[in-house]
């Protein structure tokens, strides 16, 4: 039995606990927006929120999670989340938008620890975020825009 | 009813037909749906348009939306004619119907080629011109006013003599009953109020929050998931397998021999991914490719040395002989590998099989193709193959095989499972690098004479390269009498006035599945181009940027023009300046002109790019913030393939990469500031998915020549030695 917590919801799952969290969010919660790009941590299509810090979700078996509070794109409510993602559609980040889930969580995360993260910072802490559309240009441009709403 | 109209009939014919039709517009789920207008929509004029008593305009998309921007251009052509707020627009992704939905270039449903938006450009504008005209005769017979006094505009129908005025819902069920105007009128370019300007994409909120909707995330009742060992090696096939350790994993279902290996049914993905890890399977390597791709391009280095005689001589201009002549002659070979396209959403499809008729849920290139192949599949007639067309996670290509071979081993694993039932085929990224219809690998020499004062008197370049369009159903339109057009593209109709020219072309075996790629033949034909008349000016002292300009027949104006401007912007001085090299390439493809220049330093003896000058001209520009935006993206991608990006097969064929740990794509700490510039135009829209790709990489070698003297005969660059 796997018991955590995601958005908020407890869950007690009878589950082989290997199962990757990815596919315990997708196949088992419906919880899509959490996408799988590579299944080896390589791409952070899967980037979810485990207790507060961003976590590969294709490589975190099941049973790492007991006990923790998982947030996904679905569900993130914090300041940085909201600013970012207004951010995104004010400047049309995403083409083909597989990757941007992950994208969002990342920057998230950045923007908790750097309230005003320079490009270096930026191509820094998202270096694990591939964009096969290479948005990178917009990705790098919302994330200053989403750290200026936010000292406003 | 015949249903077989002419594309222009459908348009003019009644607003019956539509209904005769049954379109599939079940949205249970909401599929590939942009928060899609009123469920009940009672105005539908056509097979694109349907306005709901909300006031929300829903356009029918029959472009794969994959990125490029399908939904939001098509959109805006729509929006134009019909006076709507942008507001008001919504988009759904059209199913699979040739007769209502095909590509006006090409005769089926298809987006491909950066046609989507040309081709549509009238269509979509008619489509909304047409519901424009029945709502202003419906507002005229309900107000008593003549039709010719009333106005409309900002979703709003107006009678100013009367003041009365209403929304598009209001009236919908009036203007439904209207006759379909024949030949509804479209504006005079110059009153364009919303083609031109910055309109926000319809997805971008959808695809910032999660609840966009892709092929990956349909989850149907009792749905299994399946996962198919594919052989190790092209053209293997299955011996003999055992299945015992996969069937005894919880959650495995059966295991099924289908034509394109062995399928594990699972009721979770986990359980199916195991279940394959424990197949036991013995393969047949008889008929398999085990060569090398370096045994390969020595093949084809042959075959490209006598591609003149023992291929095809597809442009040919004066007497090639003068190069022989020349005062100075230079000769290179360029070796381009096998790409993967590797969309980030690696490729799925979901069907459900209800015993005599198939739907499937998917993102298609070309669903017109893959109607048919379910059918002949399945056994069915093609009126029982439904095809729902989904958001694509990506695609560059890759959702468009021309063997529909995705189509069909989903139709093969719900026909193989024995019954009716509902199967999600998943593919991994190891089968996506591993899986073949790459971009193939090409072999160009060139070769070309200087006279005394450094002028080209001679060009001549032999590509040794598979046809793309061969074997496909697309052969008969783009392949004539053996020639592959799609093959050397971007290296006949140059707009260089080289003194004498000669192309060939040696269309070699294709003992590896390849298909076209973001930019088709201009993605190695412009490497080898653009990099080789480049050392020609190098060799003569002529400046790159000027020698290019120089050079042009008189009569290319465009390209003349997206020069320029490049040269402008990058406030051009020269191939080097404070130890940073510059280089600039051009394409014409796809209809669309496309100028780079590129900003490149030596970072421990690799070319680093920093910044990249982009000038395009693709007629009229409609939606200029997607133009910029596939611009950004195209030098994005066409960066990762010229820095990275190779598959290679070893010795005994197996390839070599597997994952993004050793098929690394570009990432946010490599990728350069983009300028774009976008020529005004009033010419015929062209496309802008793949124009801006091919350019890239001759621009950074060009630069990372002048900077180091190194030249690069071979992509990626990771390839070469340090400078």
């Amino acid at each position: 039995m796997a018991s955590f917590t995601v958005n908020g919801r407890d869950y007690n799952l009878d589950i082989d606990p290997e199962t990757p969290l990815l596919w315990v969010l997708r196949d088992e919660l419906h919880l899509t927006g959490t996408k799988f790009g590579c299944g080896v941590s390589q791409c952070g299509a899967c980037t979810v929120m485990l207790d507060g810090m961003p976590r590969r979700a294709c490589v975190t078996p099941v049973s790492m999670v007991e006990g923790s509070a998982i947030t996904t794109i679905e569900g993130v409510e914090s300041r940085e989340a909201k600013a970012l993602q207004a951010a995104w559609a004010a400047l049309d980040v995403p083409q083909c938008g597989w990757c941007q889930s992950g994208q969002i969580l990342s920057a998230a995360a950045l923007l908790q620890e750097k309230p005003k993260p320079t490009d270096e910072d930026i191509d820094h802490a998202m270096a694990g975020n591939l964009c096969r559309c290479a948005t990178y240009v917009r990705i790098r441009k919302a994330i200053h825009e989403a750290a200026k709403t936010l000292e406003g | 009813m015949d249903t077989k109209t002419t594309r222009r009939g459908f348009l003019t014919a009644g607003a019956g037909l539509v209904l005769a039709l049954t379109l599939p517009m079940g949205r249970g789920r909401a599929q590939g749906v942009v928060a899609a207008g009123s469920e009940a929509a009672p105005f539908a004029p056509n097979a694109f348009v349907r306005i709901g008593t909300d006031d929300l305009v829903t356009v029918m998309i029959k472009h794969l939306e994959m990125g490029q921007g399908s939904y939001t251009g098509l959109s805006t052509l729509v929006a134009e004619e019909l006076e709507a707020s942008w507001s008001q627009m919504r988009a759904e992704g059209a199913p699979a119907n040739d007769e209502l939905y095909a590509n006006t270039y090409l005769g089926t449903q298809l987006t491909g080629g950066s046609t989507g938006l040309g081709n549509s450009y009238i269509q979509m504008r008619k489509a909304g011109a047409t519901a424009r005209e029945m709502l202003v005769a419906a507002a005229a017979a309900e107000w008593g006013v003549p039709a010719s006094e009333i106005t409309v505009k900002d979703g709003v129908i107006s009678h100013a003599a009367s003041s009365k005025s209403s929304g598009f819902g209001a009236l919908a069920d009036a203007a439904a009953k209207q006759p379909v105007p024949a030949d509804p009128a479209i504006k005079d370019p110059k009153d364009f109020k919303l083609i031109g300007t910055m309109l926000p994409r319809l997805d971008s909120a959808a695809k910032s929050n999660g609840s966009a909707e892709f092929t990956m995330d349909v989850y149907r009742e009792g749905m299994q998931t399946v996962v198919v060992a594919h052989p190790p090696k092209f053209g293997a096939t299955v011996a003999s397998y055992d299945d015992s350790a996969a069937l005894a994993i919880k959650g495995v279902v059966m295991v099924r021999q289908i034509s394109f290996g062995v399928a594990v049914y699972a009721t979770n993905t986990f359980a199916a991914l195991q279940g394959r890890n424990a197949l036991k399977i013995v393969w047949d390597d008889s008929k398999a490719e085990t060569r090398s791709t370096a045994q390969i391009f020595e093949e084809y280095s042959a075959a490209a040395a006598t591609a003149h005689t023992e291929g095809f001589v597809v442009e040919s201009d004066g007497d090639i002989a003068s190069i022989d002549g020349a005062a100075k002659i230079l000769e290179a070979e360029y070796r381009l590998p096998f790409l993967a396209h590797a969309p980030l959403e690696p490729l799925d499809a979901v069907i459900e099989w209800k015993g005599n008729k198939v739907e499937m849920w998917y993102g298609s290139q070309t669903p017109g193709f893959d109607r048919i192949k379910a059918s002949e599949v399945m056994g069915i007639p093609l009126d029982d193959v439904t095809i729902n067309v989904l958001f694509a996670g990506g695609s560059f290509g890759r959702r468009s095989p021309g063997s529909s071979h995705i189509t069909a081993e989903a139709c093969e694993i719900a026909k193989a499972a024995g019954g009716e039932g509902v199967y999600k085929l998943l593919w991994t990224r190891e089968d996506d690098i591993k899986g073949g219809y790459y971009r193939p690998m090409a072999v160009h020499k060139m070769r070309a004479g200087l006279d005394a004062d450094g002028k080209i008197v001679g060009w001549d370049n032999s590509i040794a390269t598979p046809s793309l369009f061969t074997g496909t159903p697309l052969e008969g339109g783009m392949v004539k009498d053996g020639i592959d057009g799609g093959s050397f593209e971007g290296s006949a109709e140059l707009p260089y006035a080289f003194g004498s020219r000669r192309v060939s072309w040696k269309g070699m075996p294709k003992t590896v599945p390849v298909m076209w790629w973001r930019a088709v033949g201009h993605s190695h034909t412009g490497y080898a181009v653009e990099c080789f008349l480049d050392e020609l000016f190098a060799e003569s002292g002529t400046d790159p940027m000027q020698g290019r300009i120089d050079l042009l027949k008189p009569e290319e104006t465009r390209v003349r023009g997206v020069l320029e401007k490049v040269k402008e912007m990058s406030g051009w001085t020269g191939s080097v300046r404070d130890g940073k090299g510059y280089g600039v390439a051009y394409a014409r493809s796809f209809g669309t002109y496309v100028a780079e220049v590129a900003e490149v330093e030596n970072r421990d003896g690799h070319p680093f790019v920093t910044r990249v000058w982009c000038a395009v001209d693709c007629g009229v520009p409609v939606s200029p913030d997607v133009i910029i935006a596939q611009m950004e993206g195209s030098i994005g991608f066409g960066l990762s393939a010229a820095l990275h990006s190779q598959i290679t097969l070893k010795e005994g064929g197996e390839v070599e990469q597997a994952n993004f740990y050793n098929y690394p794509l570009l990432r946010i700490s490599e990728m350069p500031a983009v300028e774009v510039a976008i020529i005004p135009s009033t010419e015929m829209p062209t496309g802008v998915g793949e124009p801006g790709v091919s350019p890239v990489a001759p621009a950074v070698g060009n630069a990372w020549r002048a900077l180091t003297g190194q030249k690069r005969y071979q992509l990626p660059f990771s390839l070469g030695e340090k400078a």
